[in-house]
């Protein structure tokens, strides 16, 4: 098999046989982000077994997720579908008392077609809770895209900007009258815009902050975060609402907050590593009218900070296997440090939510003077160990079930999932992508002189390394 | 429907790969949605397999809603035939696939037409039996395929000169993702090496499925665990008139016994050999009074304290029966309380219990199993992971003697639950329980540790910086493991420069500075 080079950014796309986690994961960070909340995975034991196992310890924390297990009466409708959600949610409630209710359908529910969205208002009406539905199934989507549903189907519940309704409320309720007065008077002194933005996609609250933090020395003010750390404090959105997205997996979110709120999209690239984040908070600046200020310098500095870990990563070569859509963001900001990357799999590639971000990577490839990478949607991961298998990358990007087999043959991996769980948004956060992506690089130089890297049996025809 | 937190078995078809994946050159393959495979990722990480896993999919997605898997199925099949070149590939459909009603059992007879290696689909129901059953089926099914081909008049024919001429044994049922499964392997292989036993085969574990017609050339079989084996055994029994001995040797006692059916078993067929006869009364004395420290450990006076202390036991049939018995028979604790989350062996489980403990839990429930830990309030708890976090909660100490479990019960260092070692394996396992729990106990009378609390680990103490109540806030959300090194540094960075008051800005700009 042999190895192309591209001058230019072409997306190939090969048979859809990758390893990637089921998206119904989401609801691992979405509830401890969405504190509030009630994750309900319609599906049946393989769902449940994925989460119990991918999920390890979280389990015993007394999460705020549970499987609706399907059991055979549920599949060949001998039961009632409405009544078996219904008592449930009424457990639920009772147990635990959310804020919100989300159903995740799940490749079953797609197949025997129940129909949540359709039950959903009724039930909600019913018990008082609101129910929201998101697909988050196998069928269609990959791991991070999990997020994606559920934060599209929130969307759907943003209040209406209070901008008009507010000013006929001043002369209703006179005594908030002076308090929302000296809010806003304080606000103007201290922030340039006037139209609002919304942030969407879910970070830990810490990043969150970072980055309303970034773009406050910028004058900007963030409005508001989908989804917020609480339902009930979910952001005004509509007509004249900026939105811009912090992950490149929200391609279903941009969508409904264009079509169906009729916000603005910010097309950036993703705050990811110190180039991502200025170019970042450059493509948000000039829409609210604002001249940057110091960005330069700033991340000048950030790149001085990293220079111990840069050092240790220029030069080296790295293979993304492609699991979780931050493929080419993280792949744009490992070529800015000096890496090599011989193939970038992605599972889904949604070329316009992702523009600015590509433009960036082909940018970054010519002031680096190295060839664009390959752009494998939907990999095989058969042909991609191949690929590593000729290409002996320093680096593989993988899945947990390929790792430890990688290891075992000289390669050095790195969990793609830890990125995904790890703080890498942000100027501050740049040195834990590092940190990670340095890790396995940091272990084989700790244990190099030992000879033993290559710890397979010979005669198996997948030796690789010598 | 129902509400579902944790499950003890798995859906069916992860038995099924775990019996393909055991076999050396088998494949499997699974006709599933995208995310179904971290079945690769269990067996990666838990068993630190350095081999890929040779499992696949063969992906459902819209296309094959709207139309059906069509050529995919079979050119999936016939793509690891060409790639892997396995002796057999097993298609096995998951939950959701097993909706869809596809042929699949069509797709896999066209396949075996065209592909070298041998091919057949995993005969389970998806609805009605968990992963611990579908592993029985999956591998019985495997073994009757292999056996089955075999000529009827050469089988009848042969099966005299088929025996081995030493006495020899298969040990079935020993698989990957099983508890402690290659440390019992082992043991076992030595205790039938002190008995001059010959092992036949171990299946599924590291077998080719080539080798399996030669099964019976085995005296008898071996099923250490009941949940998987015992129906390839009833099959060989049955068809080829092998007798099997299906008690787990756990414990010293059973161990005896184990080893008098071995006994038993040769001699009966040595009857018309020249072989002389065995007695292997002498080598249970000698091991059980002194290579396994577990029956002197009974009489020592650690143990005496241990008398009537009660105990809750959880887990699979074989395990939760075995060490039952062991606490109750060999060491004189009381089990308040026994249980299994295999249903489908309660019978089985109720009678080898019978008289060694109050009351019998027969659930797949954790909540039940929590609640009832709660009401008895033993002093230790044997059972899963899930009893573990139980124990964890309530302060009770537990000692996991039964999947499911997590990357800790796969232990680097040898740990067999079987055999003598396995005895004295338990000993140490039931007794640090105790003793932690004793410790702990006694720690509480008397006032706990010196101090638990490191008392300050900054020189300095309060230095007149204010935390405004946003950062305050901010602080206390960084996880507590990184806390106080965030808060010294903040104030730290805070000093260097003159500030008063520190705010949220204060601590990012301290996380920038001292993270180079």
């Amino acid at each position: 098999m042999s190895v192309k080079v591209y001058e230019t950014l072409t997306v190939e796309c090969e048979t859809g046989n990758y390893h990637t986690f089921c998206p119904i994961s989401c609801v691992s960070w979405l509830y401890q982000k969405i504190e509030d909340s009630f994750f309900l995975v319609v599906g049946t034991k393989t769902c449940g077994y994925f989460l119990q196992n991918a999920l390890g310890v979280m389990i015993f924390a007394e999460p705020r997720y549970a499987m609706a297990e399907l059991e055979e009466g549920d599949i060949s409708a001998q039961l009632n579908d409405y009544e078996g959600l219904k008592r449930l949610c009424i457990q639920i409630k009772k147990d635990r008392d959310p804020s919100v209710i989300i159903w995740i359908g799940t490749c079953t529910t797609e197949i025997i077609k129940m129909d949540l969205e359709g039950m959903a208002p009724k039930l909600e009406w019913e018990i008082g809770i609101p129910i929201l539905v998101a697909r988050a199934n196998g069928l269609d989507y990959a791991f991070t895209q999990g997020e994606d549903t559920v934060l599209a189907a929130m969307a759907h519940r943003c209040p209406e900007p209070e901008l008009f309704v507010r000013e006929r409320k001043f002369t209703i309720q006179k005594q908030n009258y002076f308090a929302f007065h000296s809010i806003k008077k304080h606000e103007l002194g201290e922030y340039a815009n006037s139209p609002s933005l919304v942030l969407f996609g879910s970070l830990p609250s810490n990043v969150a902050s970072q980055l309303n933090l970034e773009l406050k020395r910028q004058s900007i003010k963030v409005s508001g975060w989908l989804p917020a750390q609480r339902y009930t404090d979910l952001p005004s959105l509509g007509d004249g609402v900026y939105v811009c997205g912090v992950n490149p997996f929200l391609s279903r979110t941009a969508t409904t907050l264009i079509r169906r709120k009729k916000c603005e999209l910010i097309g950036a690239p993703f705050p990811i590593g110190p180039d991502g984040t200025r170019a970042w908070i450059e493509k948000i600046c000039p829409v609210f009218g604002v001249e940057t200020q110091g960005l330069e310098e700033r991340e000048e500095r950030i790149w001085e900070s990293l220079k111990d870990y840069l050092d240790l990563v220029r030069g080296k070569s790295v293979f993304f296997m492609g699991d979780n859509l931050l493929e080419v963001s993280l792949a744009r900001f490992l070529i800015r440090c000096g890496m090599i990357v011989h193939e970038i799999g992605i599972p889904y590639m949604d070329k316009r939510y992702q523009a600015a971000e590509l433009l960036l990577l082909q940018d970054t490839c010519i002031k680096m003077c190295v060839p664009i990478p390959r752009i494998v949607e939907k990999p095989d991961n058969s042909n991609q160990i191949q690929r590593i298998r000729e290409l002996q990358p320093d680096l593989a990007i993988t899945g947990m079930a390929h790792a430890n087999p990688l290891e075992a043959r000289g390669i050095s991996t790195k969990w793609s999932v830890e990125f995904t769980f790890a703080q890498i948004h942000g100027f501050a956060n740049a040195r834990d992508v590092l940190e990670l992506v340095t890790r396995p690089l940091r272990r084989q130089k700790n244990l190099e002189d030992l000879g033993r890297t290559t710890l397979v049996i010979k005669k198996n025809k997948f030796k690789m390394s010598q | 429907m129902k509400l579902a937190y944790w499950m003890y078995a798995g859906p069916a078809h992860i038995g099924t790969l775990r019996v393909a994946s055991s076999f050396k050159n088998v494949h499997a393959i699974m006709h599933a949605p995208l995310g179904d495979d971290y079945f690769n990722v269990m067996r990666s990480m838990l068993e630190r397999e350095r081999d890929f896993t040779a499992a696949s999919s063969s992906i459902v997605d819209r296309h094959v809603l709207a139309h059906g898997s069509q050529e995919r199925v079979v050119d999936n099949i016939l793509r690891k035939d060409k790639e892997e070149h396995p002796d057999l590939i097993i298609l096995t459909p998951t939950c959701t696939s097993s909706i869809l009603q596809e042929d699949l059992q069509n797709f896999v007879y066209r396949a075996s037409i065209i592909s070298d290696s041998n091919v057949i689909f995993a005969d389970v129901d998806h609805y009605q039996v968990n992963e611990i059953q579908a592993a029985d089926r999956t591998l019985e099914q495997v073994v009757r395929y292999y056996l089955d081909r075999l000529d009827r008049c050469y089988r009848q024919e042969k099966l005299d000169q088929f025996l081995t001429n030493a006495p020899s044994v298969n040990i079935i049922g020993i698989f990957t993702l099983g508890f402690h499964n290659q440390h019992d392997c082992r043991e076992l292989r030595r205790l039938l090496r002190d008995l001059d036993i010959g092992i036949n085969q171990i299946i599924p574990e590291g077998g080719s499925v080539e080798d399996l017609k030669n099964l019976p050339k085995a005296w008898f079989n071996l099923i250490p665990y009941r949940e998987v084996g015992l129906m390839t055994a009833m099959y060989l029994n049955k068809e080829y008139g092998m007798p099997y001995i299906s008690t787990a040797p756990m414990g010293a006692v059973d161990m005896a016994e184990w080893i008098r059916q071995i006994q038993k078993n040769v001699n009966t067929l040595t009857l018309s050999s020249s072989i002389k006869r065995v007695d292997y009364e002498h080598y249970i004395d000698g091991q059980t009074r002194f290579v396994s420290q577990a029956a002197w450990f009974s009489r020592s006076i650690d143990c005496q304290n241990l008398t009537g202390k009660e105990t809750v036991v959880f887990g699979d049939a074989t395990h939760a029966a075995s060490i039952t018995k062991i606490l109750a028979r060999e060491m004189g604790i009381r089990v308040s309380c026994s249980g299994t989350y295999c249903k489908h062996d309660a019978e089985w489980f109720k009678e080898q219990i019978q008289g060694f403990c109050d009351e019998i839990l027969i659930t797949d429930d954790h909540a039940e199993v929590g609640d009832m830990i709660a009401q008895m309030e033993p002093f230790a708890i044997f059972g899963t992971q899930m009893e573990r976090h139980i124990g964890k909660r309530l302060d009770i100490p537990c000692g996991v003697i039964s999947a499911p479990v997590h990357i800790q019960n796969f232990p680097l260092g040898y740990r067999p639950f079987l055999g003598y070692e396995g005895t004295n394996q338990i000993a140490d396992l039931v007794y640090n329980s105790f003793a932690l729990g004793m410790e702990d106990h006694l720690l509480d009378i008397f006032g706990g540790h010196d101090t638990k609390e490191v008392i300050t680990k900054s020189l300095s103490t309060d230095t007149g910086l204010i935390w405004n109540p946003e950062s305050r806030l901010e602080l206390s959300k960084i996880p507590r493991f990184v806390r106080e090194k965030v808060k010294i540094n903040t104030e730290k960075l805070a000093r260097q420069k003159g500030i008063e008051t520190i705010t949220v800005e204060v601590m990012y700009a301290a996380k920038e500075a001292f993270n180079s």
